[in-house]
């Protein structure tokens, strides 16, 4: 079966925890997938029976909602059956531990857990010592692999290939899962990752990974093909590391005025929430080169591919 | 691998090659334009990879003795599988591509070899999802028997008794880049 398809490759993992440990024929390979996952939802019937008598518990610990949302949704589009398990309705705030939560959802034979915690590794944690799937929706400082997948997903779709592209991810790096996933995917997919923040957030470590860093923005956006906004976390900001939102507006703020540095086919993405006004303007955000509703339509296909593929693995 | 392959097909009998295979599928395409007189109303949808391939032949010699050209579509059944989980190889995604409505349509349901009858069930089950087609009917190259489903098909390139432990192999040049053929093989061990 394989034969005929060159280039697609068995996929063996029953956990998505990070895109780190992911070769480039594997990433390729779920965006194939999603490209088929994708077209189930312009059917009359968005429903297909691939999950069928499947359990998934989506289990965020840290709030979220259009993460959570969207893996919910996925799930149903597969016919899998959902809980959802927040911080607040969960026994953590009982004092159980988070390995007795998740060996409680595996005794309900949970087969898929999502889940989103703020201490990086908590995933893994979970991974090494349950027979479910787990997939990680975000863990600390560490990996969100499912965004970083739909953001690859959405430059190969609007640009027809990731490899030797210029993407800028602006922000805060260093407090950002979202931007360690991207640098790892971008860079096994040959594109050039330059990241850009005040030093305290974008210090000269990163250039470790194989990414350039800039402090200057203006000198970044007119090469840039695709611009990867990063959400200011007001709620994780200290004063150390931030001088305060004016001044980064200032100095990173994705303004009308700097918009026009731009090439015209530069894609302008966003993880959301955006903060209209801080690291974008509103005219950008919903202007020509801004595809972050396209991301959230390709974020479903997407966690459809990664929930098929880990839930099809598991059993 | 490919040696692996080849034991596990034990001794091996032609049973088509390029020219029985041509006829064969021109013969279906007289009989689909015998029966479907609304031909502009007729979609072959192929599941991948060798059912697309046969449907666009079809299609090419449709266009060839009617000089009409009638649309083709490919419809996955992956996702549509009762068996996903049970199977040592989780089987691969493709996305589907359907003209639409299907609405008014006769949808033909094209593959390489018809055996239990599962996969047809699970294309009807895509086909539906996309819409109500007025008819669905099925062509498939070959006909091995065994089936688990009360499904049957309406055009048949050739009818091939088979034992539950021999196999069938198809290959076309399109898909397998080697000259079309069909094989009949026992699995040795």
């Amino acid at each position: 079966m394989n034969a005929q398809f060159p280039g697609s490759i068995r996929w063996t993992r029953k956990d998505l925890l990070g895109l780190r440990e992911l070769s480039a024929d594997e990433i390729n390979f779920v965006l194939e997938t999603a490209d088929a996952f994708k077209q189930v939802g312009t059917r009359e019937i968005k429903k297909v029976p691939a999950l069928r008598g499947k359990t998934l518990v989506n289990f965020f610990v840290e709030p979220s909602t259009r993460t959570r949302t969207s893996f919910e949704l996925a799930a149903l589009r597969l016919s899998a059956d959902v809980i959802n398990i927040s911080a607040t309705t969960s026994s953590l705030t009982k004092g159980e531990t988070l390995k007795d939560t998740a060996r409680n959802l595996e005794a309900l034979h949970a087969d898929i857990l999502v889940l989103r915690h703020s201490s990086a590794g908590a995933p893994q944690f979970l991974a090494n010592r349950l027979k479910a799937s787990v997939i990680s929706a975000g863990d600390g400082a560490h990996e969100h692999p499912t965004q970083a997948l739909l953001d690859l997903y959405t430059i190969r779709e609007r640009r027809g290939k990731i490899a030797g592209l210029r993407v800028a991810i602006v922000g805060d790096i260093l407090f950002s899962r979202v931007a360690r996933s991207n640098i790892f995917g971008l860079l096994k997919l040959g594109a050039h990752v330059t990241l850009v923040g005040p030093s305290t957030l974008v210090p000269r470590e990163f250039e470790k990974l194989g990414v350039e860093v800039s402090h200057q923005i203006e000198d970044v956006l007119p090469k840039a093909d695709v611009v990867n906004l990063l959400r200011i976390q007001h709620e994780r900001q200290r004063r150390e590391y931030f001088p305060g939102i004016g001044e980064y507006i200032r100095l990173f703020g994705l303004t009308k005025e700097r918009a026009k540095l731009l090439k015209p086919d530069c894609l302008i993405m966003h993880p959301g929430p955006i903060n209209r006004g801080v690291e974008i303007d509103s005219e950008v955000a919903d202007g020509l080169h801004s595809v972050i509703l396209a991301q959230v339509t390709n974020g479903l296909a997407v966690r459809m591919a990664v929930l098929y593929l880990c839930g099809g693995v598991a059993t | 691998m490919k040696q692996a392959r080849q034991k596990t097909f034990g001794a091996v009998v032609p049973i088509m090659d390029a020219e029985t295979i041509g006829r064969a599928l021109r013969r279906i395409a007289h009989e689909i334009i015998e029966r479907n007189p609304q031909l502009t109303h007729v979609v072959l949808a192929g599941i991948p990879s060798r059912g697309v391939e046969i449907a666009r032949r079809i299609a090419a010699f449709i266009l060839q003795i009617r000089k009409i050209k009638i649309e083709t579509g490919i419809i996955d059944v992956a996702m549509h599988r009762d068996d996903v989980g049970t199977r040592p190889e989780l089987p691969i995604v493709r996305e589907s591509k359907l003209p639409l409505p299907l609405e008014e349509r006769t949808v033909i349901v094209v593959d390489d070899v018809l055996y239990t009858g599962r996969t047809v069930r699970a294309a009807m089950d895509a086909i539906n999802s996309f819409g109500r087609p007025a008819r669905i009917q099925l062509a498939v190259l070959i006909d091995r028997g065994h089936r688990e489903l009360p499904i049957r098909p309406d055009y048949v390139g050739k009818n091939l008794p088979t034992s539950g432990s021999e196999k069938v192999k198809v290959q076309l040049q399109e898909t397998d880049n080697k000259p079309d053929a069909v094989w009949l093989g026992r699995e040795s061990t």
